[in-house]
């Protein structure tokens, strides 16, 4: 039987640690972006990607050197969950729009003649310079624009301070989730803005609970020191905030595990989020609560509250 | 707050059971279905291409090529115009929208006559009540003519709307399975084609605009075909179709043109058993071929399609009855998409393909084979999870996941919206996370209980506490899946959908479902029965 109700761990004692390590980890992120840069995925810097199965394993690094005499720039070959499963990328080519839908015939006939075994195309995706342009840029509209309504919507049912506070965990999170893609250099590409987007809704969903909590404990501890009171209320809300983690952990892993190649950068990039987005609700979002001088005096009579 | 009238017990069950119903013609095969009685739904879940297996294609329309055509008859009416009013003309320079040239003598009555003329030559396009659709502004001899916006915009939507329906008839010819056109924005066109993964013969097919016309040789000048001189004035130089090297000298004017063409149809020649397509004009252009196959009997008439001779038989002798047909070394295909092509019309202006996304049936079969087990394992660990936590209301919350699981199903049939592979894991991430909503209860009464509530009034006041939590958290969630909605397109879109389906089901399950469960269990509640000891 898991209980972890009643507990009494002072959260606010490691705030210092935490904010530095949080400091830490954004630095590395915003410096990875700028060393490494994002490995973008054709989604975003166009070009061609086909995936293929063949009944033989197939020795890469020869077909490597075959596609690589085609002359159509950067090619990379890997592996994609088994060795007889093989991603191709070739890099957008000079020229606009009309000249990308070349490269998959070319690359097709060569793969014909080159590969002595069966070969099933699974996928092919050919992204033009307009598109990616375009896909990258309403991308990020999407994460402002979704960070900026959470902003408006707590400022709303809350107060600035909180709203802020909770902003604040929120640009964390997305920075760090960015920054791991940057370090590993995996593959970011459409499906994981929207991870982003759904850590944003996530990791806010963890925040909102905590600040309901220290809401309800403004009112109902008037002269409760601050610190105490934002310790109280992350405490109240741990069980809360650990069991639903789990949850979502546990579905998620196994989309991990088992979902499949395509979808695997997704899960991680939601894995991470989550586990990001649990850390930031209980050592920034409600620690930071403290800096922002919350108001003490609530309007009982709130609409939303008027069940208690 | 525990005690459910009939009437709400009634409605919360019919809700669900509505839903559950429209989740069960997943659970068949299309045949079985087809078997059923009437009143059972038949809708399953709408997979999308990436699930399915299918070809994704954006296409826009050349809309440059559109305003240059336009900018060069206004070039041609103008000249036209200044030549007969024997004006002299000079610096006249055709940039990308509009004319410039020097003149002298320049007057209303000759800007009147080339507005009338342009006016005359665009009614197809212009809206009605339009007065004019140039502006001509003068500073001293220079004289500047450019379209109206309002024009240009027309012209674009004009061509767009047409290359639609001209896309539409190339693919339907095809018989393709359900495709999906549509138009996006001012100049795309998004083609969606279920089970094609490999869809290069659709783009061949639609990479030409497929300008069908009869232009007679230039007889006039010695010419060799491989190192041709310069053209004479009224003529161009073509390339073969067969062969790039091949070269002929062929009038500019136009005697006949494909939109003249009723019906165009493969076959073979009964003599030379050699695949050709024979077409048949309407009957301005039955009279059109006829008056120049008359009077040029023994001379060569080119037949060109986008620009390049197809082939340029001798005139042996007229032909009226306004039928022929083209032969041009095809193999049977190539005569058969020719057909196609000339059925469906020439595409006002080429169309670009900005996008390709392909998925070839296995994987999109081993895409449903992994979410589904994925989302099984998945499932299996959080009602394990649950129990464990929460006992016995942990159990109602795993019987109220899977009722939400069927729910999501049942929508996702009944709006018939899109699943995709994303959308399987926004599905996946519900199971994790709609047992939130139950947490954030069960924790609320836990904590009443230890504050010293009896059972009854624990559960009740942790419905009732936990509420505006819930509403906010899940708000924040629903906030994202919108915006997601919004700004993507595609397998994403699909993620969000199911997001946001998953949150309502789950916020409602939570509130009725897992609730009513515990009302009929009221009487008998016990603090161990939310996970705490029982002497808690």
């Amino acid at each position: 039987m898991l209980n972890i109700s009643g507990t009494q761990i002072n959260f606010l004692k490691v705030r210092v640690i935490t904010f530095i390590l949080s400091a830490i980890l954004i630095c590395l992120s915003i410096g990875a972006f700028f060393v490494n840069g994002l490995n973008f995925g054709i989604d975003f810097k166009g070009g061609t990607l086909i995936e293929i199965e063949t009944s033989q394993e197939i020795e890469i690094s020869g077909l490597r050197d075959n596609l690589n005499t085609l002359e159509l720039g950067d090619v990379q070959v890997q592996e994609f969950g088994s060795s007889k499963n093989l991603l191709i990328r070739v890099e957008q080519q000079l020229g606009g729009d009309q000249v990308q839908q070349d490269v998959v015939q070319i690359v097709k006939d060569s793969l014909g003649s080159y590969l002595s075994t069966d070969i099933n195309f699974r996928r092919t995706e050919v992204v033009g310079p307009k598109v990616s342009g375009e896909l990258i840029q309403s991308g990020a509209i999407a994460i402002f624009v979704a960070v900026f309504a959470m902003l408006v919507y707590i400022w709303f049912r809350f107060e600035w301070q909180f709203s802020l506070g909770a902003v604040l965990a929120l640009v964390h999170d997305v920075i760090l989730t960015i920054g791991v893609f940057c370090i590993t250099q995996l593959e970011f590409n459409l499906p994981i803005i929207a991870a982003i987007l759904t850590i944003v809704g996530y990791s806010m969903n963890d925040t909102v609970v905590v600040y309901d909590r220290v809401r309800e404990n403004l009112r109902k501890y008037r002269s409760k020191e601050i610190t105490d009171l934002l310790n109280l209320s992350i405490n109240d809300t741990l069980s809360r905030t650990i069991v639903t983690s789990v949850t979502t952990l546990l579905a998620l892993l196994s989309l991990f595990i088992f979902g499949g190649e395509v979808i695997k950068g997704f899960t991680f990039a939601m894995i991470w989020g989550v586990v990001v987005g649990t850390y930031s609700s209980i050592f920034v979002a409600a620690p930071l609560l403290r800096y922002l001088d919350v108001k003490r005096e609530w309007n009982t009579t709130s609409a939303v509250d008027s069940t208690r | 707050m525990l005690y459910f009238s009939n009437l709400k017990t009634f409605s919360v069950l019919s809700v669900i059971i509505i839903t559950l119903f429209f989740a069960v013609p997943n659970f068949f095969s299309k045949e079985q279905l087809n078997s059923f009685p009437n009143f059972i739904p038949k809708q399953q879940v709408n997979l999308g291409l990436d699930l399915q297996g299918g070809s994704h294609l954006l296409l826009e329309v050349d809309t440059e090529e559109i305003i240059k055509e336009r900018v060069e008859n206004l070039n041609a009416d103008v000249r036209r115009v200044l030549k007969k009013n024997n004006l002299n003309y000079s610096n006249f320079k055709v940039s990308n929208e509009s004319l410039k040239f020097v003149v002298e003598d320049f007057n209303s009555e000759i800007q009147k006559e080339i507005s009338e003329l342009s006016m005359s030559n665009s009614q197809n396009i212009l809206a009605m009540g339009d007065q004019t659709n140039l502006i001509i502004t003068q500073e001293e001899n220079t004289i500047q003519i450019n379209f109206t916006e309002e024009f240009i915009k027309q012209s674009v939507s004009n061509a767009v709307a047409q290359s639609l329906e001209i896309v539409r008839r190339r693919i339907d010819e095809l018989g393709t399975r359900e495709p999906s056109i549509q138009r996006q924005g001012s100049s795309r066109i998004i083609i969606q084609l279920p089970g094609i993964d490999d869809p290069d013969r659709i783009k061949s097919l639609l990479g030409q605009t497929a300008k069908l016309t009869f232009q007679l040789v230039d007889t006039s000048v010695n010419f060799d075909p491989f190192n041709p001189s310069k053209a004479p004035i009224g003529s161009e130089i073509l390339v073969s179709d067969a062969d790039e090297e091949f070269k002929y000298i062929v009038k500019k004017r136009i005697m006949v043109g494909g939109e003249n063409l009723v019906d165009a149809q493969p076959g073979f020649d009964p003599q030379t058993n050699e695949p050709i397509v024979s077409f048949r004009f309407d009957r301005i252009g039955a009279t059109k071929f006829g008056r120049v196959t008359q009077q040029n009997v023994g001379k060569p008439f080119a037949i060109v399609l986008d620009n390049k001779v197809i082939s340029a038989p001798v005139i042996r002798e007229s032909i009226l009855g306004g039928s022929g047909q083209i032969s041009g070394g095809f193999d049977s295909e190539e005569a058969n998409d020719l057909a196609i092509l000339l059925r469906a019309g020439a595409l006002p202006a080429p169309l670009i393909i900005l996008e390709e996304r392909s998925v070839g049936p296995d994987l999109g079969a081993d895409s449903i084979e992994a979410g589904q087990f994925a989302a099984i394992i998945g499932f299996i660990a959080v009602i394990i999870f649950m129990i464990f936590v929460y006992r016995y209301f942990g159990l109602l919350a795993d019987i109220a996941l899977i009722i939400n699981l069927f729910m999501v199903l049942g929508v996702l049939s009944l709006f018939q919206a899109t699943l995709t592979l994303p959308g399987i894991a926004g599905i996946i991430l519900t199971i994790g996370m709609a047992v939130d909503a139950n947490v954030l209860i069960f924790e609320r009464v836990r904590e009443e209980i230890r504050n010293g509530s009896n059972m009854m009034n624990a559960v009740e006041n942790g419905y009732k506490r936990a509420l505006s939590t819930i509403l906010d958290a899940n708000i924040t969630t629903l906030i994202a899946a919108i915006i997601l909605f919004f700004m993507a397109s595609g397998p994403v879109r699909g993620f969000s959908i199911t997001l946001a389906i998953g949150i309502f089901t789950s916020v409602f399950t939570a509130f009725t479902f897992t609730r009513l469960l515990i009302s009929l269990n009221a009487k008998r509640l016990k603090p161990n029965f939310v996970g705490l000891s029982k002497n808690a």
